[in-house]
C-alpha cells in the first residue's frame, strides 16, 4: 500500500514539476533555471511545514504520510536536474550564473525547508493546546 | 498528452524506486548519515548526465529524464536531513553531508555527460 501511494505521489510531483518548468519557461528567457530553483525552494518549504505539521499532529497513517511527503513532494523537487544544469552553466562559459545558482539552491533550500518547519512546529503545538484545553 | 504520460510513468517508477532504495540503506547506516539520500542523488546525476550528454530524444528523455530522475532523486528530503542533522548538533555528518552531494552531484553529472557524448 505505502508503495502504491509513494508511486502515485511521485506521479503527481513530477507532472507539477514538470508543468511549473513548462510555465516559467513561458515568461523566463533567460539562461539561468529559475524554474528549477522556485520548485526546489517551494518544495524545500512545504516538506518542512509538512513533516513537522503532520506528522507531530499524529491522527494520518504512515503510508499517507510517505506519499505526501516522500512521494509527492520528494518527487516534486529534484536533484539530478539541478547538477546537470549547473555543470551547464558552466560549459557554456556562465560560471558565475553556476555559482549563483548553487549558492541560492544551498542556502535558500536550507533558509526554506528551516522556516517551513518553524511555522510546522508552532501551527502543530498551537494545535495541541486546543486540543487539550477542550478536553 | 503523451508526454505526460511518459512523465507520470517515470515518476511513478522513480519514486518508487527511491523510496525502496534510500529507505533500505539509511536504515543500515549506523552513524546517521543519510547514505541513502546521497546515494540517490549521486547516481541519479550520473545517470541524467548520460541522457542528456547522449541527446536522447523527446519521448525517452520525459521517461527517464523529467519523470524517472527527477523523481528517483530529491531536493527537499535532502535539505530536510540537512535541518535534522543541525538540529541535532550532528555538524560532523551535516559538512560532509553537504560537500559530497553538491561536489559529487556536479561532478557526476559532467562525467555522465562526457560518458554520454561517446
Amino acid at each position: 500500500m505505502t508503495y502504491l501511494l509513494v508511486g502515485i505521489g511521485g506521479i503527481l510531483g513530477s507532472l507539477l514539476r514538470y508543468y511549473l518548468g513548462v510555465f516559467t519557461h513561458s515568461w523566463w528567457a533567460y539562461s539561468f533555471p529559475l524554474g528549477t530553483l522556485i520548485t526546489n525552494l517551494m518544495g524545500c518549504f512545504i516538506l518542512g511545514w509538512f513533516t513537522y505539521r503532520m506528522i507531530k499532529m499524529n491522527v494520518f497513517p504512515s503510508a499517507v504520510l510517505a506519499g505526501i511527503g516522500t512521494g509527492f513532494v520528494g518527487s516534486f523537487t529534484t536533484f539530478s536536474t539541478f547538477s546537470v544544469e549547473t555543470v551547464t552553466l558552466i560549459k557554456n562559459d556562465t560560471s558565475l550564473l553556476a555559482f549563483l545558482y548553487v549558492a541560492l539552491s544551498l542556502f535558500g533550500g536550507l533558509l526554506m525547508s528551516w522556516s517551513g518547519y518553524r511555522v510546522g512546529d508552532r501551527s502543530a503545538n498551537k494545535l495541541k493546546k486546543k486540543g487539550e484545553q477542550l478536553l | 498528452m503523451m508526454t505526460a504520460l511518459l512523465i507520470a510513468l517515470g515518476g511513478f517508477l522513480g519514486a518508487i524506486a527511491r523510496y525502496v532504495l534510500s529507505t533500505w540503506m539509511n536504515q543500515k547506516s549506523t552513524t546517521g548519515f543519510p547514505i541513502g539520500t546521497l546515494c540517490v542523488n549521486l547516481v541519479g546525476s550520473f545517470l541524467l548526465g548520460i541522457l542528456v550528454g547522449n541527446g536522447m530524444t523527446s519521448g525517452v528523455y520525459s521517461f527517464l529524464g523529467v519523470g524517472f530522475m527527477g523523481a528517483f532523486t530529491t531536493f527537499s528530503t535532502f535539505k530536510l536531513e540537512n535541518i535534522h542533522l543541525h538540529e541535532k548538533k550532528m555538524h560532523t555528518v551535516l559538512f560532509p553531508y553537504l560537500a559530497f552531494s553538491y561536489i559529487g552531484g556536479i561532478v557526476l553529472a559532467f562525467i555522465g555527460m562526457l560518458a554520454g557524448a561517446l
